[in-house]
C-alpha cells in the first residue's frame, strides 16, 4: 500500500515538474480558463453588465409629461457604478426609429405619439410603442423589459397620483358629487405629482395601490442579490474547464508517454499500473483545481459572482468530479497509442456533453430524452451540485445525491479501466 | 531450431536468461514463432534480424513490457510472466527510444527513475556520479536533457538503465543515429560493464557493432532463431568466402531480399511493440 502511494506520488511529482518547466503548456493552462471565462462572461449580457445600449426615441408629443419620460428612462442607472443603461438618441418619427434600428445605429427604441401628454391630462389611456431590433433577440428581450417596466412604473405614479385627487375629493366633497369634481382636480395634479413620494398614502384614506395593485408581489431569493445569467453559467464553465482539463491531461498524458516511449521506462521498474493511474489522476487533479480556482476568481473579481456557499466544499465538488473522469480519461488513453487518436475520442465525449450537461440552457429547456441522456453524464451531477453551492449557498447536505453519483461514477468506471489498462499496455 | 542453428557456445556457463518455445502472436501474425534459446551470465549477446524479424517483440517480452502468446521465459531465474516485479529488479533497459523526460534535468531524470526502484537519493547520486564522468556527462548533470544532442541523451540513457546496478542489460540499437566519437566511447564502455559481470543482449543493426561486441550471436528471422553461435563458428556457414564479415554471415542467413512486412493493423497494440 505504501509504495501503491509513494510510486504514484513519485510519479505525479515528475509529471508537474515535467508541466511547470513547459512554458507553452503553462501558457495554455493558465489562458484557457481566461479565456474560457471572459469569452462567456461578455457573451452572455447580465442585466447588471447592461450599459449604455443606443435606443432612439421619437417624442412626437413634447408635453411636460412625455419629457419627464424620456428623462426618467435618460437617467437611468445600473446598480454597480452608475453608468447609463441607455444611450438615448432623438428620432422625429417612428419610421426614423426603424430606419435607426435597421442600420443598427440604435438596439431599439419607442415612439411617443403626439396627444400622449393631453390623452393623459384628459384621464384617457395614452400608449407608448416600443419598436424592437428583431435581429438581437437577447438585448431586444432586455431591452424591451427595462423600458417596459420603467414606462409603467412611470405610468403607475401618474394613476397614484389622479385616484389620490379623486379620494381626496371625495373625501372633502362626498361621494354624490364626486363625478364632477374628480376629472377637474385629477387633471390639475396629476403630472406634478408624478414622482415616487406622491406614492405616499394621505392620512385617513386608502392607498391608491390598492386599486391600482390590489395584490403586491414579492420575489424572495434562497440568497441576498439579484441573480443573472452569468451566475448560471459561471459554475458550469468552472466544472467544464476543470472536467476538460483534467480528461485531455490525463489521456494526452498518457499517450504522450506512450509515443515517446518514457512510458516504458516507468512499466519496466517494479511499479504497479495502479501507481501509474494514481500518479497521472493527482498531477491531472492538481492542475485541475488549480483551472478550477482560477475560473472561479476571475468569476468573482471580474464578473461579480458571488460564492454564496463553502468554497471548500466547492474544490470538494471539484475534486470528485475530477475523480468521476479519471476512469474515462484512461480508458482513453490506454485504447489510443497516440495524442492525436486520444484528442479525437475525447472530442466524442466532450463535445456532446459541452451542450447536454446543462453548462449553459437549463436542462427543463431540453427535450424529455435529452435529460435523460444528461443525467447519464456526471458533468451534469458536478454542475448541478457546483450551482447549489456557488449560487444557492448550499451545504453538504444538499449535495449529497450529487457527491454519491459522482463517486459511484468515478468508482465504475475506474474499475472497468484498471484491468483494461493493465491488458491494453501489455498488447 | 533451423538448419543454421548451431548452438554450442559456453555451455558450462550458468543461463541467466532462458527462452523456451516463446510466440507472441498479434492477430494471425507470428511476431515470435517458436523460439528458444539461452544466454549465458556474463555474456555479450548479439541479437540480429532484418526489420520485422521479432528482435524488440522478443526484448519487450524479455523486459516484461510484453505477453508473451505462448511458451516460457526466465531472467535471472524468475517467469516473464509470473514474476515480473523480480525480473524488473534485474534488468536494465535501453530502448530504441530514449527514456528520458525532455524538460527534467538528468540528475530529476535519474532520481525520478531511481525513485521507481526505492533507492535512496543519495544511491542514486553516488551511481549516478560513478557513470556520469565515466561517459563525460558530469558537468551536463544539471542541463535539462531536451538541450541535448542525442550522443549525450543516450549517454544519460544508459546510465538511467544502469541505476539498479542490473545483472542484465538490455540494449536495443543503443548506437543508432550517433557519431563515431560517442558510438565508440559507448562500445567501450558496455565491454567494461561485461568485464564487471553484466550480461548485456544486444539488438543490432550494426553488424560490426555485433561483431566487435559479442560473445554470441542469434539471428532471428520471421520469428524465428535461423542461427545462434559465437561470431567464429557463424563464419563457418559462410564457405567459398575469405574472412567472412557479420554482413555476409547475416545476408547469407536471411538472404538479400528486402522485408516489407507488415506487423498488424495500424491502431492495434501491435504497432507499438516494433
Amino acid at each position: 500500500m505504501f509504495s501503491l502511494i509513494f510510486d504514484g506520488l513519485a510519479i505525479a511529482k515528475k509529471d508537474l515538474l515535467e508541466f511547470s518547466r513547459d512554458r507553452l503548456r503553462l501558457i495554455t493552462f493558465v489562458i484557457m480558463p481566461i479565456f474560457m471565462m471572459s469569452l462567456t462572461g461578455f457573451i452572455f449580457p447580465s442585466q447588471n453588465s447592461l450599459k449604455n445600449i443606443n435606443i432612439g426615441v421619437a417624442n412626437e408629443d413634447g408635453g411636460e409629461t412625455s419629457t419627464k419620460l424620456v428623462q426618467v428612462i435618460e437617467g437611468l442607472s445600473t446598480n454597480n457604478n452608475g453608468t447609463n443603461v441607455f444611450n438615448v438618441k432623438d428620432y422625429p418619427n417612428i419610421d426614423a426609429v426603424k430606419t435607426g434600428i435597421q442600420e443598427q445605429k440604435i438596439n431599439g427604441g419607442f415612439v411617443i405619439p403626439a396627444n400622449f401628454s393631453a390623452e393623459i391630462a384628459a384621464n384617457k389611456q395614452a400608449e407608448v410603442t416600443i419598436v424592437e431590433d428583431q435581429s438581437n433577440p437577447q438585448i431586444s428581450a432586455l431591452t424591451n423589459q427595462i423600458l417596459a417596466q420603467v414606462i409603467g412604473g412611470y405610468g403607475k405614479q401618474i394613476g397614484i397620483s389622479k385616484i389620490q385627487a379623486i379620494l381626496v375629493k371625495t373625501r372633502d366633497i362626498g361621494v354624490d358629487n364626486l363625478a364632477t369634481a374628480s376629472a377637474k382636480s385629477a387633471t390639475s395634479t396629476a403630472v406634478k405629482a408624478a414622482t415616487p413620494s406622491a406614492a405616499a398614502t394621505l392620512p385617513n384614506l386608502p392607498s391608491p395601490l390598492a386599486f391600482l395593485e390590489p395584490i403586491k408581489t414579492t420575489i424572495v431569493g434562497i440568497v441576498g442579490g439579484q441573480s443573472n445569467y452569468f451566475e448560471f453559467v459561471a459554475p458550469g464553465i468552472m466544472a467544464m474547464v476543470v472536467m476538460t482539463a483534467v480528461l485531455t491531461g490525463l489521456a494526452g498524458s498518457v499517450s504522450r508517454e506512450s509515443e515517446q516511449g518514457t512510458l516504458d521506462g516507468i512499466l519496466v521498474a517494479p511499479v504497479r499500473r495502479l501507481s501509474i493511474i494514481i500518479g497521472k489522476a493527482v498531477a491531472q487533479s492538481v492542475r485541475g483545481l488549480i483551472q478550477g480556482f482560477i475560473v472561479l476568481m476571475l468569476a468573482v473579481f471580474l464578473f461579480g459572482v458571488t460564492v454564496h456557499g463553502s468554497l471548500l466544499l466547492v474544490a470538494l465538488l471539484l475534486g470528485l468530479g475530477i475523480f468521476s473522469f479519471v476512469g474515462l480519461g484512461i480508458l482513453v488513453s490506454a485504447a489510443a497509442s497516440e495524442q492525436e487518436t486520444a484528442t479525437q475520442l475525447l472530442f466524442m465525449f466532450q463535445f456532446p456533453m459541452l451542450f447536454l450537461s446543462g453548462a449553459f440552457f437549463p436542462l427543463q429547456q431540453m427535450p424529455r430524452i435529452m435529460q435523460q441522456i444528461a443525467y447519464l453524464l456526471p458533468l451534469t451531477y458536478a454542475i448541478q451540485a457546483l450551482r447549489k453551492v456557488i449560487i444557492l449557498g448550499g451545504g453538504i447536505a444538499d449535495v449529497r445525491s450529487e457527491l454519491i453519483v459522482l463517486f459511484i461514477f468515478g468508482f465504475v468506471t475506474l474499475l472497468i479501466a484498471l484491468p483494461l489498462f493493465n491488458r491494453l499496455v501489455k498488447r | 531450431m533451423d538448419k543454421y542453428n548451431v548452438e554450442n557456445a559456453g555451455e558450462d556457463r550458468e543461463n541467466i536468461i532462458e527462452v523456451k518455445n516463446l510466440v507472441k502472436k498479434f492477430g494471425r501474425f507470428a511476431a515470435v514463432d517458436d523460439i528458444t534459446f539461452n544466454v549465458k551470465k556474463g555474456e555479450i549477446f548479439g541479437f540480429l534480424g532484418p526489420n520485422g524479424a521479432g528482435k524488440s517483440t522478443t526484448i519487450r517480452i524479455l523486459t516484461t513490457l510484453s505477453l508473451p502468446t505462448a511458451g516460457d521465459a526466465k531472467v535471472a531465474g524468475y517467469d516473464v510472466v509470473r514474476e515480473q516485479d523480480q525480473v524488473r529488479r534485474h534488468l536494465g533497459l535501453v530502448a530504441e527510444k530514449v527514456i528520458l523526460y525532455n524538460h527534467l534535468t538528468a540528475d530529476e531524470n535519474l532520481d525520478f527513475f531511481g525513485s521507481l526502484y526505492h533507492l535512496p537519493r543519495k544511491l542514486i547520486r553516488q551511481r549516478a556520479e560513478k557513470w556520469l564522468p565515466r561517459l563525460h556527462m558530469m558537468e551536463w548533470r544539471d542541463h535539462q536533457v531536451g538541450t541535448f544532442s542525442t550522443g549525450m541523451k543516450q549517454r544519460i540513457n544508459i546510465i538511467r538503465a544502469l541505476l539498479t546496478e542490473p545483472d542484465v542489460l538490455f540494449l536495443d540499437e543503443p548506437t543508432l543515429g550517433l557519431d563515431p566519437q560517442t558510438t565508440n566511447v559507448i562500445q567501450s564502455f558496455l565491454r567494461e560493464l561485461n568485464d564487471q559481470g553484466v550480461t548485456i543482449v544486444l539488438s543490432t543493426h550494426d553488424m560490426g557493432e555485433a561483431e566487435a561486441l559479442s560473445d554470441r550471436v542469434a539471428i532471428i528471422d520471421h520469428g524465428k532463431i535461423a542461427a545462434l553461435d559465437t561470431v567464429v563458428e557463424l563464419k563457418k556457414l559462410v564457405p567459398g568466402v575469405e574472412n567472412p564479415t557479420m554482413q555476409d554471415i547475416f545476408l547469407k542467413i536471411t538472404g538479400e531480399k528486402i522485408r516489407d512486412a507488415v506487423t498488424g493493423k495500424v491502431g492495434s497494440g501491435a504497432r507499438r511493440h516494433f
